[in-house]
């Protein structure tokens, strides 16, 4: 059963969701656009009995996800891009200890410290890997505050299911808006053993170790084709997206949380002038939506794609890849901080319509 | 017939890598022996760390998990807030303590992290072959002070004891040797006091072991023995700095001493929102 | 109703921020959906601050408004800053008791009241932006007067009931210059 709909902070959300889910460790260090998080947990934490602890470093708050995802319990760690970077030792030693964690990026613009207002220009660092070697998280972008409190919820059982990162991608925008969320009365907690656990022997013959060293060559090629399997079964079965408004689409907008918002208004727009626009917004950026941008490329009535992103072009490149080069793929995206205005895709849309040559669309 | 030695159940049948003449395998065996006799094997964790060390984690018979390196005791941290009664301890050497990972054994410490430390001083980097460590002693040549330590150039080691122990967050913290029977016998006792702390709640602990490292030292293990006595003790003095009134009955319960909880300096400020 | 879009205005401090999250809270007491966002960061903390809150009767496309049916203003430079961002047609609200001239722009209405003098009248400043409020409602009808007052008995905690009469006063006085 649903409760009433409170008006809520995203960020306050994902505390709420993540202690919901059965989150009972949250390690972090302050920075903006996410700090309210940390605000929320420190009090909340504490009334239900977890751990809070304000590390010296976002370092030290990610290995301390790793001390308590080893030991077995459900922990997570929140931060903002530089904390983020700071983050890839830790989520690189997890990938390959297989230990099952919760971060949160809230994506502030970069490069470097740059600014504090919305981006996503860390789509590359979340997807493609972000520390050394080769692993995958899975990565969730939400777009709304009732889907990042759902999402958040579910990324808990997805991190224990594979025994994996799974980092919810939102940008200042989702951090700091409130919006009506809805709470379950009892969340979908799947409950699922971990024998691998260090948590003391307790009459087993055997001590439990976990590790990410594996100084053998042909015990770590074995280690990391297990690994590949996994990321497969993952990439197979955890896909997510939403098509909006595909059917006769003439241009597909590729968008993904904040952007797809903005499009959302766009779409609208574009209707009243006659062009009929749709739009496929990954959910998971990994595993990616490959396929239903395919489909959609092979779609007769698409002449065009439009992928609109909070950076210079980093998801264009899983766009063009399902794509392949079937139908013409434009960009649109902005930087420092900015949101695109709606008018602003507009006229790219009416341009492309057009048959105008908007050169694949820089800024 | 009487069985005068026999290997202790505290560390697993795995052949340790170590070098001959390294101290590694005297403090495992006491730690693993201490973990036996406080009856802590079954619910013990242990956090082991990169340097020679990087495979203690196979050696030692309770549960144990591998850390980045220098991350050990924010690992534990992350351990011990969940199992509140369990023994959980770190094994760090100098290049991952002292260099990579100061940020984290000092706030472990001015939390008053309640972990316990073992923490190996040989000098010099081991696994990388010999390179200069914080604690390298002014004049030691290592692969990257090939002229001796510069203090000009490379400053002056760390005594890391002595600096730890003056956060408020440490209960308990001693330096020892294994250096004979006698330093041996001593190290055993405050690898046990360190474990009665942590058994009590009193705060974060610390044994700081001098060791030797015959290979990359370039000598002969008894030489690098006397090698230890004659340079290393008189930069890191051995004793207990912080601690040393604590007490325990004979079932390891406090009975007295100074702990962190009592020296507090409290202030009031503020209201809770 | 789709995407009905306010950006709030003016100083920290002023309460705009929370008479933002006002306005959002009876839409919501109305059913319908609402999206609050702030102006986040160094500003915060003295200077500018303002809020985008979006009212619709389906789910809300863009939490961020850069074309707003309404802008309530509560110093010049914000007046100066936004004027651009109203769609034509669409409703200025000034604080003519802190703004001295007025917006350029002649494709929009504009309603100037002394938003701040009727606040310290009422003792309270954060009344000011109240009072514009309520003199949104009634110009465009985005929120109803009920619906207003009874979502202030549901988030403010029982203790701070007793300043709802004053808050509605203000609503009321602002409403008399939307006629």
């Amino acid at each position: 059963m649903a409760q009433k709909r409170v008006l809520m902070k995203g960020n306050e959300v994902i505390a709420e969701a993540a202690i919901r889910a059965g989150c009972r460790n949250y390690f972090g260090y302050p920075i903006t656009p996410q700090t309210e998080v940390m605000h929320y947990m420190a009090k909340k934490m504490v009334q239900v009995g977890g751990n809070f602890v304000q590390a010296e470093s976002e370092v030290a708050a990610i290995n301390m996800v790793y001390g308590a995802a080893t030991a077995g319990f459900r922990t997570m760690t929140s931060s903002s891009s530089p904390g983020i970077s700071l983050k890839q030792e830790g989520i690189s030693y997890i990938a390959g200890a297989e230990l099952p964690a919760v971060v949160v990026n809230i994506v502030r613009a970069g490069p470097g410290l740059g600014g504090i207002q919305p981006a996503q220009g860390d789509y590359f660092q979340a997807t493609k890997g972000g520390g050394h070697g080769d692993y995958r998280n899975i990565v969730i972008a939400p777009a709304s505050v009732q889907e990042l409190y759902e999402l958040v919820v579910e990324a808990f059982n997805l991190a224990d299911k594979y025994r994996m990162t799974c980092m919810i991608l939102g940008d200042g925008t989702l951090g700091q808006m409130m919006e009506p969320v809805a709470f379950r009365d009892e969340e979908p907690i799947e409950t699922i053993e971990k024998p691998w656990a260090a948590n003391g022997r307790k009459g087993d013959s055997f001590h439990h170790t976990v590790t990410s060293i594996y100084i053998d060559p042909d015990v770590l090629e074995r280690k990391n084709l297990e690994l590949q399997e996994k990321y497969q079964i993952v990439e197979a079965n955890e896909v997510r997206y939403e098509a909006i408004n595909m059917e006769d689409a003439e241009i597909v907008i590729t968008a993904f949380s904040t952007c797809s918002r903005i499009c959302r208004n766009v779409i609208r727009q574009a209707a009243e002038l006659g062009i009929k626009v749709g739009m496929i917004r990954p959910i998971t950026l990994w595993p990616f939506p490959y396929k239903a941008i395919e489909e959609a490329a092979n779609m007769s009535s698409v002449k065009a794609f439009l992928d609109v992103e909070l950076n210079a072009g980093q998801m264009i490149e899983d766009v063009k890849l399902a794509v392949s080069g079937k139908k013409p793929v434009y960009f649109h995206g902005r930087l420092g901080g900015n949101l695109p205005m709606q008018k602003e895709i507009l006229d790219k849309i009416v341009a492309i319509h057009e048959g105008k040559n908007i050169e694949g669309g820089n800024f | 017939m009487a069985v005068v030695f026999e290997p202790t159940k505290g560390l697993t049948d795995k052949p340790f890598h170590y070098c001959p003449g390294c101290c590694h395998g005297i403090i495992h065996r006491l730690l693993a022996e201490t973990l036996v006799e406080q009856d802590a094997l079954e619910t013990a964790v242990g956090v082991a760390s990169v340097g020679c060390t990087y495979n203690s984690y196979e050696y030692f018979a309770c549960d144990m998990v591998q850390a980045a390196h220098g991350r050990a005791p924010a690992v534990a941290t992350g351990i011990k807030r969940n199992l509140k009664d369990s023994f959980v301890f770190t094994y760090q050497g100098d290049g991952d303590l002292a260099s990579i990972g100061t940020a984290e054994i000092v706030h472990a410490a001015a939390r008053g992290e309640k972990i316990t430390v073992i923490f190996v001083n040989n000098a010099v980097y081991g696994m990388t072959s010999g390179q200069m460590a914080p604690t390298t002693l002014v004049g030691q040549v290592t692969t990257t002070s090939p002229w001796g330590r510069d203090p000009q150039r490379q400053g002056y080691p760390i005594n890391v004891s002595e600096f730890l122990s003056s956060l408020t967050g440490a209960a308990y913290i001693e330096r020892v040797a294994v250096t004979d029977y006698k330093n041996i016998q001593n190290a055993k006792k405050a690898i046990k006091k360190a474990f009665d702390v942590q058994k009590n709640g009193l705060g974060f602990s610390l044994v700081e072991v001098l060791s030797t490292c015959p290979t990359n030292w370039g000598k002969e293990p008894l030489a690098a023995m006397d090698w230890l006595k004659e340079n290393m003790e008189k930069q890191y003095p051995l004793g207990c700095y912080k601690g040393q009134d604590l007490v325990f009955d004979e079932n390891g319960n406090y009975v007295s001493g100074a702990i962190p909880a009592t020296s507090g300096n409290f202030v009031n400020v503020g209201e809770v929102k | 109703m789709i995407d009905f879009s306010i950006i709030f205005a003016g100083f920290g401090g002023q309460g705009i921020l929370s008479a933002g999250k006002m306005a959002a809270e009876a839409a919501l007491y109305e059913g319908r959906e609402v999206s609050w966002f702030p102006s986040y960061g160094p500003e915060m903390r003295g200077g500018t601050a303002n809020c985008s809150v979006v009212i619709s009767d389906s789910p809300i496309g863009s939490p961020v408004v850069n074309d707003a049916d309404v802008v309530i203003c509560l110093n010049q430079p914000s007046m100066e800053k936004f004027e651009s961002q109203l769609k034509p047609g669409a409703l200025m609200i000034l604080d003519s008791s802190l703004i001295k001239t007025r917006p350029t722009r002649t494709d929009i209405k504009v309603i100037a009241m002394e938003a701040s003098d009727i606040a310290s009248e009422l003792g309270k400043m954060m009344f000011a932006p109240i009072t514009m409020i309520g003199c949104m409602a009634t110009a465009t009808g985005c929120l109803s007067r009920e619906s207003f007052e009874k979502s202030l008995y549901e988030i403010l905690p029982e203790r701070k009931h007793n300043l709802i009469p004053k808050n509605m006063e203000a609503f009321d006085r602002g409403a008399a210059f939307a006629q």
